[in-house]
């Protein structure tokens, strides 16, 4: 009887299910709000052209997103001949995780990054930058790879784009709103006793928009914890990631973003520092913290270093 | 991937399908009596090697049960460009089946000790009377074979040939329908021009 290894993260699963559960919630009562005050002026028509032109977009995004992001870091597909250790690298990986393979891509930029991007594990791109593949070693660079194959198994540009449907119609409504405003503004509405149904829409939508983005941020952070341990797990060596994502960071803090002249005034601009970690900071980030991503690979490789 | 592995962003890792390697005896004697291709003796498993202790260990457990027959030569471990592992096992030609048995003691060994999910595949190599190698690649995660042959000397593969041991093991093994799949092995050991006696 084959034993395994491979212990789920029962926490990280369950914080992401109820984020992807709020978002969720937070669109259905979106679309009641919207689609019953609208009824209540009767017009019905604006406020659901607006929001499928809000998802039509986002859609259209996702089905393009290989092309549409190849094109946005200036990437060129390489074929097995021009780029053979990078095609074998991606080869081996998928095969050892059982995926079909997908097109490779090197962007000419020293800035180090790698990104796979795509509607589905069928059609979709890994790309990395000239700038990681000359800083990384090959074993690192094998981590970040079946990082991001994990992110094209998972599906997470389809995820993301489902989740943030929610804030593209509050943000695409918030406009609209504004619009009715500007065109039918002057017949005052009687029915919610005073605030014009305008304002109520605006108000709901910037607020939708407000708390959305900030679950999306968390979804994506709990995705890339995701990604970070699938990949630790299909490559069995959580410290090739670790020592690349700490050469990574560490490299992308030294490249300065501001002339020295100019660094002396901004002080004052810099935010508070944070309440017990949490500041606006680390609630609108992207990625999880170095320190978060480096605790979770320790105990996997603790995990794969313990006797069964 | 199941959509609730999706919404969730779990993988599950694949196991290996380990059972197949039983039917390479009867392929190898189709092989021999279709296109010539006598096996060598020679196996190999090759697998990602895990970080930590526990897959030290259950490795050096799969080498000594490998070098406990005194009389073959001993286990060569060695690692590929790609930091992969290679076990090579040389045996007695002629007793394909006893070198299928090893090589199925060192996949349950992985397994039993939860490292099923790092095997990437076998290679049990033949030649033929003129010096040319195929090798027959097992891929455990998808249960399939697919031939190998590389040119002697040169990163080419003889893909007629390759195309041809398909079509004669069609019906004894399952092969690899899909042709992207073919991984190229190339230095993979066990593949150099075996001299033939």
């Amino acid at each position: 009887m084959a034993r395994t290894r491979f212990v789920g993260d029962a926490g990280l699963t369950a914080r992401m299910t109820l984020v992807m559960f709020l978002l969720g919630a937070l669109f259905v009562a979106l679309i009641a709000v919207v689609m019953t005050l609208f009824w209540a002026q009767g017009g019905a028509t604006l406020g659901v052209l607006v929001g499928l032109i809000g998802l039509g977009v986002v859609w259209w995004q996702w089905a393009r997103s290989d092309t549409v992001a190849m094109r946005a870091m200036r990437a060129r597909e390489v074929s097995p001949q021009e780029a053979p250790e990078l095609h074998g690298m991606v080869e081996r990986l998928c095969a050892l995780a059982d995926m079909p393979k997908p097109r490779v891509g090197v962007a000419d930029t020293d800035l180090p990054n790698a990104f796979a991007t795509g509607r589905s594990p069928q059609r979709s791109v890994v790309v990395v930058t000239t700038g990681i593949l000359r800083r990384l070693d090959a074993e690192e660079l094998e981590g970040v790879l079946a990082h991001e194959l994990s992110h094209v198994a998972h599906r997470d540009v389809l995820v993301m784009t489902v989740a943030s449907s929610a804030g593209i119609v509050a943000g695409m409504l918030t406009r609209g709103a504004q619009y009715g405003a500007w065109f039918g503004g002057g017949r005052r509405n009687n029915n919610s006793g005073g605030l014009p149904i305008w304002l109520v829409v605006l108000l709901v939508s910037l607020v939708t928009y407000a708390v959305s983005f900030l679950l999306l941020k968390l979804l994506a952070r709990y995705r890339e914890l995701s990604a970070d341990r699938s990949g630790a797990y299909l490559t069995m060596k959580p410290q090739a990631l670790a020592s690349a994502l700490q050469k990574l960071t560490g490299e992308m803090n030294q490249i300065p973003d501001r002339d020295l002249r100019s660094a002396a005034g901004m002080n004052a601009l810099f935010f508070a520092p944070a309440l017990s970690g949490v500041s606006l900071r680390t609630l609108t980030a992207t990625h999880p913290s170095l320190e978060q991503r480096l605790e979770q690979l320790a105990r996997i490789q603790a995990e794969l270093g313990r006797s069964l | 991937m199941g959509f609730w592995d999706v919404v969730t962003g779990r993988t599950r890792p694949k196991p290996a399908k380990l059972d197949a390697l039983f039917l390479v005896p009867s392929a190898a004697v189709t092989l021999q009596t279709s296109i010539g291709l006598a096996p060598t003796g020679a196996g190999a498993v090759c697998y990602r090697s895990a970080a930590g202790a526990a897959f030290r260990q259950v490795q050096d457990d799969v080498v000594a049960l490998l070098d406990a027959d005194p009389a073959a030569p001993p286990v060569a471990v060695s690692q590929d460009d790609f930091g992969f592992t290679w076990l090579l096992h040389r045996d007695d030609p002629g007793d394909v089946s006893g070198l299928v048995t090893d090589l199925h003691a060192v996949n349950t060994a992985l397994e039993d000790n939860g490292f099923g999910p790092a095997l990437l595949c076998s290679l049990v190599p033949f030649a033929d009377a003129d010096g040319r190698t195929v090798g027959l690649v097992y891929l455990y995660k998808q249960g399939t074979f697919y031939p190998f042959a590389p040119r002697p000397g040169e990163q080419r593969r003889d893909n007629l040939l390759e195309i041809s041991v398909r079509d004669a093991l069609r019906g004894e093994l399952p092969m690899e329908e899909d042709l992207g799949r073919w991984l190229a092995l190339w230095g993979a050991p066990g593949l150099e021009p075996h001299p033939r006696g």
